[in-house]
């Protein structure tokens, strides 16, 4: 298997916190790598820092052997890695349509429907964004994501805060992407979602990858519960 | 098909206008009108579209003023010959647009609005203290020896031809790509960027384009009025103006700086006309703003149709419960 993105050694601090601390992982080509971890251990900055909107103090990102380290947002994704946010966001006054119109970069009607239709929300095509519930919304960025089609697409909490027929629904498109060869880093506290869902997950915890492996793994590791749980001498310390 | 026959009745009412309705005070107020609706419809294809509100067109306007004056003055030209220099004051606003969003496009909301205002001052004090521009004395157009009664119709109709060319400019900029993008910044400039959209680029286009109208309208308006004060080609009050009819008549629509320059522009010149007092129509306009962004901050063109849709499908839900 070859490796599509890597990080290496990535530290980033905000202040005194060391959000990220000499942070390294690897996500195979058409696999699906979860990235787990408690609140605070640093997953959405590693996803910020790979995909250029905000820049390590030290560390190299890598995708496809190229360094994309100090790219912007714009180079990221036009070098095919695509991402969704954890608060999603979309184009609230642009129609569905119009939203899915701007990842392309050609607009083309029919592939961006087809898209809608494959995520389920093509009946909303017309109505303005800013009135889908807030599980459609993040439907729809990830269809606008995935019409790009870009080599790796990275989602931030795609299960987060929605019900439970639309995370089978969202977990049934990705692996059927990753059937037909697409990458994914996923991002996600439901830890259901992510064990059912991924081939291989790296557990992060104060900003260090502290476990990784295939979940079945991961799921016995006292690394990781201890990230989990907190061993005795740091059961006061809060969560975060 | 409705649509399209309002669209032709209104085209062709504005054609035979002044032909019909000669009086001079009428015509007077129709190419006043026809000024801001260019001006309005071109701020709100920069401002309106992508959300960056400038309060600082007025200096487009008035780089149109001082490019026809001053190139009519040192040229020696004449008549209709004046008219062939507005495409050089839309070029000169345009090129000056450049440097000045360059410079206020990296920066957003607040900082970009008061950025823009600064700007307004800048050039205003240029106008005064240059020795090209006639300082504060200001400059003179050419005298024009046409015949009373149809004095104002060459510069109604080149008015039309400006507004109907920027309504066009605006609706197929907003059906296009181009504009899509503009509208996609306005919502989200990062997530848009982080989607392949190259920001600068398209603000700084819609900035240029804008200021190339609003430097014709300039133009047109020098011409009309026969002359220019530093004080009223960079004025304050038409920085106001032209947001507050996108404002009121729906800021990013098509039609909204039409309808907000078509009732505005003539209830203003109307109020100054009836109530000598100046300065009480100004007040009245602060308040009209006021009101609009308490009560109408969408404009009223979104807020009707969203009326209408809303009393449609109550209709609708109760001739089904029947």
């Amino acid at each position: 298997m070859t490796v599509l993105l890597r990080t290496e050694g990535i530290s980033k601090a905000f202040g005194g916190v060391q959000a990220l601390d000499d942070c390294s992982i690897e996500v195979e080509a058409a696999s699906i790598t979860g990235l787990i971890g408690p609140n605070g251990s640093g997953k959405t900055t590693l996803f910020n820092i790979i995909t250029g909107y905000e820049r390590p103090d030290r560390g190299e990102v890598f995708l496809g052997g190229k360094k994309i380290t100090k790219k912007t947002p714009r180079q990221v994704f036009a070098a095919g890695l695509g991402r969704t946010f954890q608060l999603t966001r979309i184009f609230p006054r642009l129609t569905v349509l119009e939203n899915m119109l701007i990842a392309q970069r050609h607009a083309d009607r029919g592939r961006a429907m087809d898209q809608l239709e494959f995520c389920g929300i093509a009946g909303h095509s017309s109505a303005l964004a800013g009135t889908l519930s807030y599980g459609q919304r993040k439907l729809l960025e990830m269809a606008y994501v995935l019409v790009a089609d870009p080599e790796i697409v990275l989602l931030d909490e795609p299960a987060g805060g929605i019900n439970p027929s639309l995370i089978h629904l969202i977990a049934d498109r990705i692996k059927e992407l990753n059937a037909q060869g697409k990458t994914f880093l996923v991002v996600e506290h439901n830890m259901e979602f992510v064990m059912n869902l991924c081939d291989h997950v790296a557990v992060l915890d104060y900003g260090r990858v502290v476990a990784a492996g295939p979940p079945a793994e991961i799921r016995q590791d006292p690394r990781v519960l201890d990230a989990y749980l907190g061993t005795g001498e740091e059961d006061d310390e809060p969560a975060a | 098909m409705t649509r399209l026959a309002c669209l032709v009745l209104v085209i062709v009412a504005a054609a035979v206008f002044p032909l019909v309705i000669t009086n001079a005070t009428a015509t007077d107020i129709a190419v006043n009108a026809m000024i801001f609706v260019a001006a309005a419809s071109a701020w709100n294809i920069f401002s309106g579209y992508s959300g960056y509100l400038s309060l600082g067109h007025a200096v487009f306007f008035g780089t149109g003023v001082y490019t026809v004056g001053i190139a009519a003055r040192d040229w020696n030209l004449a008549g209709d010959k004046v008219f062939a220099l507005l495409p050089l004051a839309g070029l000169t606003a345009a090129v000056i647009a450049v440097p000045l969003g360059l410079i206020a496009l990296r920066v957003r909301r607040h900082t970009f609005v008061v950025i823009t205002i600064a700007f307004f001052f800048i050039a205003q004090l240029t106008a005064t203290n240059l020795k090209s521009t006639g300082g504060s004395s200001g400059l003179l157009a050419p005298v024009l020896n046409w015949t009373a009664s149809t004095y104002n119709n060459p510069f109604y109709y080149a008015g039309l031809l400006i507004a109907a060319g920027t309504v066009l400019a605006s609706f197929l900029i907003r059906r296009s790509r181009f504009g899509l993008q503009l509208r996609a910044l306005r919502d989200d400039e990062d997530r848009a960027a982080g989607l392949g959209v190259r920001a600068m680029p398209v603000k700084l286009t819609a900035f240029t384009i804008s200021a190339f109208i609003t430097g014709l309208a300039g133009g047109l308006w020098f011409y009309f009025l026969g002359q220019a004060f530093p004080q009223f080609a960079f004025d304050p009050l038409f920085d106001l103006a032209v947001a507050l009819m996108a404002f009121f008549g729906g800021l990013g629509t098509i039609a909204g700086p039409v309808l907000g320059a078509l009732i505005l522009e003539p209830a203003q010149l109307y109020l100054t006309l009836r109530i000598t007092n100046d300065y009480l129509s100004e007040i009245l306009l602060g308040v009209l703003f006021l009101v609009i962004i308490l009560f109408l901050p969408r404009g009223v063109l979104p807020t009707a149709g969203e009326f209408l849709t809303a009393q449609r499908a109550r209709l609708k839900e109760r001739n089904r419960g029947r």
